[in-house]
């Protein structure tokens, strides 16, 4: 250590600042990195100007920041997700240009380029995917079983505040300093203090510990709200697909995310005290690092598609007009799925060094899970079979993923075989398939379900004619740049190369660099659509709530939904309840009598955590050892003081629930039904009417 | 004969004479034991990393020269103490028993925890002074990795116990009080368990295969 | 009034036969450890399984483990738990044991 960690800034200083770079050196190199850094900057400015410029200050405070409302928190968790998308998007068209460019060394230095695929990584898995997931699920898990809020609804605010922090740690690291270079996977000893001493994965590591905590209580928080939570009726195997695939992928996160912990802050032990846990001497091994990272690696892609299964599932089946076919084994499946994924995680380093019985043993536990992957393609297709299908955006990504996918997921079953692995191991092959499942699997996924259920949280459909652009322009993107790698991946480029020099891979770098520019108009066309689709937001209003004639609770209240969700709790007796009650003409039921509502009042601690965390982060990155003091206790205190507080519930009284839920069941029976051929006119007020026949 | 549910959530409860608070609590405990189950993923991967960086030991000194097994049979004892005050604080609230009751257990309980603590550190002191330091060895840092990441629990507890007491103090026995109660007891037991792996693994482990 | 004492009293005495269960099996560690040395594995067995027996005797009386029919949501969070647990320490050791032998750092 220098005699930098004892001063007032630890060891920040003006040359951590991009801009002295661009000075010093003007090339390419530091163009882009300067370029990334404004754009953040007028990012923010933007931001902060229009929220002046509109006095929106003082509703964002109100009703968003310090909000416990699990249906804003889903909806903040969302847009954050699609903001981080945005730029781990570009990072992608900026790598796959960098490639393209070549033989040779392009036009980035080697760092840049290892900065953005670990930027890259690090984004989309735990600030895209993971948000985006729980966004999702924090917006439709209480509709869907019934419940006024989540299990935790002060809780569910800190995690969402500890997520946010740790992904605005990635976007300062383009400020001041850089990011790590080691990969979103942050491998010792290179990440080591020896090889690394600079802040990049001090940047990684804080920002993993953090967001990961907030994981982990969301984990919890929703494991505890489908198992306690569910309305009167509600029995397990009533519990719609997406709360299966919820409560699987939340009890992964409460037993997987403890690992990435453990490595993290083993790495942090290393790098900050001289431990060795990982170094290459004194005992240390960075295998333990490798064995302790796909621990929760591996669980980890199962936990963010295992949801992505649940969205198709729902998709499925409303567009089809029919019950998902084969519930009971998709719920087995489903756990099938999660208990097998804890028992895979060798497989991403069969070419460590173990024994061939070792080898072998993980790989057939891995082509396993193909079993219960296919078990789930057959019944969505079943699902499709003879149903009264209609083409609309979510079905549209549904069918590519049902295509994609599959593609995918035999690549896996190649890459499972461990002699297979060891020729293709750590080349672009291995890129192809891991993005062949996560675009069509989980973004696909999400997108399907953001275009399904965006009627639900702001009560207007989204533009359909823009949706379907959007479904092509990821499609033939995603194809274009991705199945390309397959072949140069199996003509042995390795990933991560920053520089190649074999002539034949140049058509198909080429090919990914247009398809990666397909990607980035997808990208803007989701923003257009959204744009479209608010400018046209009058034509397109479904108050009733139920646009698509869908089958699950969530589809019976008004959209957007009321802060307290369901007037009266209902009570469930058919697995599609809602779908039964339209069949049975008892939708929409008057209730005798109202009761008061009880539900948990505004808090700040979330944000004041938010803030806060994100200060220490910044402390402890760059060695203001002061500061990272002084906001520990802080952070102590603050909960603590938190812990005293006793007025944390409101009373929504009985007869403003009374006056609210009338008015909008006198809009439901004013309301005319909508044949599904008219669903995407502007005629479809949300009420669905009975269709050609019921097909089962 | 069956004994009659007297009260609705398993395990530790607050039984039929707090009805509020044991409904409030239900859910709480429920969340709070999912919690504990992700910490013990965590104390379980300490474990086996400690145990595959047994024989890490790079020419630093070992188990036989650093481990003390009479101060780690007081702090057995210590904790194991606690863990029953902590339970006799539980049932005092239960049973409605005099507030002064709760409030001794509860003073027991922490001084334990406090004696354990500063046991504990005794031992790491003399460990570094014989050059048993967290730098020096893979083995050491397993272990300064595993063993004060349960004194940190133990401390965390303490403080929790603190905060609560005064609390107690100043709002009375109120259900949302009554709730925490029953979750610093899961804690404390929970880290009782945690120092029976500690003296299996760690230490009898390490004399036996170090 | 004397059935809530009754009460009380039969839950304090689980309390205490907890704690005199684990007091014992404690003394009987460490006794074990004192007589017969701690260099074999034929010890390091006993000591391992009187460890197991405690953490059993604690999960039963102190945390009110068992097998009645209310229990069971926290007896299948405690059994999924040591299953996910058992796959990841036993994995580990496996994996990391095989690599150490393969790389000659300790001897077969």
């Amino acid at each position: 250590m220098s005699s930098a960690d004892t001063s007032f800034f630890g060891r920040l200083s003006w040359e951590s600042f991009p801009l002295a770079g661009l000075i010093q050196t003007p090339n390419a190199n530091e163009i882009v990195a300067n370029a990334a850094a404004g754009v953040v900057i007028v990012g923010i400015l933007v931001v902060v100007g229009a929220l002046t410029w509109f006095r929106l200050w003082g509703p964002l405070w109100r009703d968003w920041l310090t909000s416990a409302d699990h249906k804003k928190i889903g909806i903040m968790y969302i847009v954050f997700a699609i903001v981080m998308l945005a730029r781990g998007v570009l990072e992608g068209v900026v790598m796959r240009a960098q490639q393209a460019a070549g033989p040779g060394d392009g036009f980035l230095e080697a760092e840049h380029f290892a900065e953005l695929f670990s930027t890259h990584g690090t984004i989309m898995i735990f600030f895209v995917a993971v948000p985006f997931v729980f966004g999702l699920a924090n917006f439709l898990v209480p509709l869907m079983i019934g419940a006024r809020d989540v299990a935790f609804p002060v809780m569910n605010q800190i995690s969402l505040g500890l997520t946010v922090s740790a992904g605005m740690m990635l976007m300062v690291s383009l400020l001041v300093g850089e990011f790590s270079t080691g990969g979103w996977t942050a491998y010792p000893p290179y990440t080591g203090a020896a090889f690394n001493p600079g802040v990049g994965p001090d940047y990684w590591i804080w920002a993993i510990v953090v967001s990961g905590i907030g994981t982990t209580l969301t984990g919890i928080n929703f494991a505890v709200t489908i198992y306690k939570l569910r309305a009167p009726g509600m029995k397990f195997m009533r519990l719609p697909m997406y709360c299966w695939t919820i409560i699987c992928s939340s009890i992964l996160i409460v037993f997987a995310m403890p690992p990435l912990g453990v490595a993290a802050l083993m790495l942090a032990a290393d790098r900050y005290l001289d431990f060795h846990f990982f170094t290459n001497d004194l005992g240390g091994n960075m295998m333990n690092y490798a064995n302790l990272f796909w621990l929760f690696g591996h669980p980890e892609v199962y936990l963010l598609v295992l949801p992505a299964y649940g969205i198709y599932s729902e998709v499925f089946a409303t567009f089809s007009a029919k019950r998902l076919y084969g519930y009971n084994s998709l719920v087995i499946a489903t756990m099938s799925i999660a208990v097998l994924s804890f028992t895979v995680w060798l497989h991403h380093f069969f070419t460590m060094g173990q024994s061939a019985l070792i080898n072998a043993v993980f790989g057939i536990a891995t082509m396993l899970i193909a079993i219960p992957t296919g078990v789930k393609v057959y019944d969505w297709m079943a699902t499709l079979f003879r149903g009264r299908i209609r083409f609309s955006v979510p079905m549209l990504y549904g069918l590519a993923f049902l295509m994609l996918f599959v593609i995918g997921g035999l690549s896996g079953v190649i890459l499972a075989n461990p002699t297979v692995d060891y020729q293709v191991h750590n080349t672009l092959f291995l890129v192809a398939h891991f993005h062949n499942v996560l675009l069509p699997g989980v973004l696909f996924g999400l997108l399907a379900g953001y275009n399904y259920w965006f009627p639900k949280a702001f009560g207007f459909r989204l533009n359909e004619i823009w949706g379907r652009i959007t479904v092509v322009l990821w499609t033939v993107g995603f194809m274009l740049t991705f199945l390309p790698l397959y072949f140069v991946g199996l003509m042995g480029m390795p990933r991560r190369s920053f520089s190649w020099e074999d002539p034949s891979f140049h058509p198909y770098m080429i090919v990914a660099v247009l398809g990666s520019l397909v990607i980035l108009s997808a990208l803007l066309a989701v923003v257009v659509q959204l744009w479209v689709s608010i400018r046209d937001r009058e034509k397109t209003r479904v108050p009733v709530g139920d646009p698509w004639d869908a089958r699950t609770l969530e589809w019976s209240i008004p959209a957007p939904p009321p802060p307290y969700n369901f007037a009266i709790i209902p009570h469930v007796t058919d697995r599609d309840d809602f779908a039964a009650a339209k069949e049975r003409g008892t939708a929409y039921p008057a209730p005798d009598a109202y009761e008061d509502i009880t539900l948990p009042r505004n808090t700040r601690i979330g944000f004041i955590l938010c803030v806060l965390s994100g200060v220490w982060m910044f402390a402890l990155v760059w060695w203001i050892w002061w500061l990272a003091a002084l906001v520990t206790i802080l952070m102590l205190l603050s909960f603590v003081a938190w812990t005293f507080k006793t007025d944390i519930e409101e009373v929504i009284p009985a007869a403003q629930v009374q006056e609210e839920h009338e008015a909008w069941l006198d809009l439901v029976h004013a309301s005319a039904p909508i044949n599904r051929d008219f669903e995407i006119s502007s005629e479809n007020r949300g009420r669905a009417g009975p269709d050609l026949e019921v097909a089962t | 004969m069956k004994r009659a549910p007297t009260h609705s959530y398993p395990g530790l409860n607050l039984g039929r004479r707090h009805p509020g608070a044991d409904k409030a609590s239900e859910v709480v405990t429920f969340g709070f034991w999912v919690f504990l189950m992700s910490d013990l993923v965590y104390f379980g991967l300490m474990f086996a990393i400690y145990i595959t960086m047994i024989d890490a030991q790079a020419g630093g000194p070992g188990p036989h020269e650093l481990f003390d097994l009479k101060s780690i049979f007081a702090q057995t004892l210590i904790l194991l103490t606690s863990s029953l005050t902590v339970g006799l604080a539980m049932l005092a609230l239960k049973y409605n028993l005099p507030r002064s009751r709760i409030v001794l257990w509860f003073g027991v309980t922490l001084v334990l925890g406090l004696s354990f603590l500063v046991l504990e550190i005794r031992d790491f002191v003399a460990m570094a002074d014989k050059g048993g330091i967290p730098q020096r060895s893979g083995f050491l840092s397993a272990f300064y990795g595993l063993v004060p990441l349960h004194g940190l629990h133990v401390a965390a507890g303490c403080l929790w116990l603190i905060v609560l007491g005064i609390q107690l103090r100043l709002m009375g026995l109120t259900d949302l009080l009554m709730s925490r109660v029953v979750r610093l007891a899961l804690f404390w037991h929970f880290l009782d368990l945690i120092w029976i792996g500690i003296i299996t693994i760690v230490y009898f482990g390490g004399l036996t295969y170090g | 009034m004397d059935r809530r004492s009754e009460m009380h009293r039969r839950e304090r005495r689980r309390y205490v036969i907890g704690y005199g269960g684990s007091l014992l099996l404690t003394i009987a560690v460490f006794s074990i450890a004192y007589v017969f040395g701690i260099e074999t594995k034929g010890v390091y067995l006993a000591i391992g399984l009187l460890g197991l027996a405690q953490l059993i005797v604690q999960l039963v009386y102190f945390l009110h483990i068992d097998r009645r029919r209310s229990s069971r949501e926290d007896l299948d969070l405690v059994l999924f738990s040591t299953l996910v647990l058992l796959i990841i320490i036993v994995g580990t050791v496996w994996i990391m044991g095989n690599l150490a032998v393969r790389m000659h750092t300790i001897p077969m």
